[in-house]
């Protein structure tokens, strides 16, 4: 691992992975090489769950501006459900 | 470097096998070896962080087209198993494969070259990104290899609050020990290892007065072996090539490629 920077937490949910859908326990975010994105390094996010398979894994590979653009759309999209529910 | 003519009869084995790792723990690793008696030199190739995938089973198959019994154990077998980039995912998920089990599995693959016939008594040990970093590192816990070459790796310099429970000593601070000749190739535009923390690991080869030859590529940064992605750089990766080759033969000998 050659940056180390990896933050996780636990998340509940459903991810659709390549067996089909799965239930969400937790999400790793790290930045660090991308296995596919063309770049030297992007914001990975890897929803699993470590009780099924190594396969049971939502993953992308973000440019660290896209993943800012995604923070922003999920947050805006949260206030507008539930705007008591979001911190800024 | 293997120097062939097309007239030559050549060939290669390359399968996966199963081999006692660390503690004991049967693990599988990659091995590929030229046909014919020998006798060859032996490396031991750590896989990158990315995972042991395709790259690795290519540069195994690589140095054996060039003379070398080759062998990459799979340092996340204990993690289970999946496509590369699952596993390499579980790994960092998980705070990364640990430096204690990389040592063991990486030496008893070298005790397992170092057990067959063909060989001829020397083994290098290679690794690229974090491997690189274990190369470094096993080449300072043990007394197995001849010839240790560390291309970009990581993480070589860690300060304390970078230390986890997984890698909990920063292999610099091993220097003292380190036990064979040692390769670095490292790109000048890396973020990890910036070129300031390959001068410091130069400084402390220096303090103790041991065998190093580094190299430092303008306009590369990190994997620039990696053709495949936006890092490669075909210029300083045909020479890093050719200087590894070089820096093994010295060390490790050539290939006997007996009949």
């Amino acid at each position: 691992m050659c940056t180390g920077i990896v933050e996780t937490a636990e998340v509940s949910g459903s991810g659709k992975g390549p067996r089909g859908w799965f239930k969400l326990e937790q999400v790793n975010v790290s930045y660090d090489h991308p296995t596919d994105a063309q770049l030297e390094h992007a914001l990975n996010i890897d929803f699993v769950n470590e009780k099924e398979s190594p396969s049971a894994r939502v993953a992308v590979e973000l440019s660290p501006e896209s993943a800012r653009k995604l923070v922003g759309v999920i947050l805006t999209t949260l206030s507008r459900s539930d705007p008591s529910r979001v911190r800024s | 470097m293997h120097q062939y003519t097309t007239d030559m009869y050549e060939g290669m084995l390359a399968e996966t096998i199963m081999l006692p790792g660390h503690n004991g723990d049967i693990i599988n690793a990659y091995y590929a070896r030229p046909l014919g008696h020998g006798p060859f030199p032996g490396v031991v190739l750590i896989h990158h962080m990315p995972g042991w995938d395709e790259l690795y089973r290519e540069f195994t198959r690589k140095f054996a087209h060039h003379g070398y019994l080759a062998i990459s154990p799979n340092i996340y077998y204990r993690f289970g198993h999946g496509s590369p980039d699952d596993m390499s995912a579980k790994v960092r998920g998980s705070g990364g494969v640990p430096d204690v089990s990389v040592v063991g599995d990486v030496d008893a693959s070298a005790r397992f070259l170092k057990s067959l016939p063909l060989n001829n008594g020397k083994v290098g040990v290679f690794g690229t990104c974090s491997g690189g970093r274990q190369a470094f590192l096993v080449a300072c816990r043990t007394k197995s290899f001849d010839a240790a070459v560390n291309c970009w790796g990581g993480n070589v310099v860690q300060p304390k609050e970078k230390l986890t429970p997984a890698q909990p000593v920063a292999p610099i601070d091993y220097t003292k020990d380190l036990s064979s000749p040692l390769l670095g190739l490292f790109g000048e535009e890396d973020k990890n290892p910036t070129p300031e923390s390959v001068r410091q690991l130069e400084e402390e080869l220096k303090k103790y007065g041991k065998n190093y030859e580094f190299h430092i590529y303008p306009g590369a940064g990190h994997g620039f072996f990696y053709y495949p992605s936006v890092a490669y750089r075909p210029e300083a990766a045909v020479d890093g090539w050719k200087k590894m080759f070089t820096f093994f033969e010295k060390y490790l000998g050539t290939s006997g490629r007996g009949s």
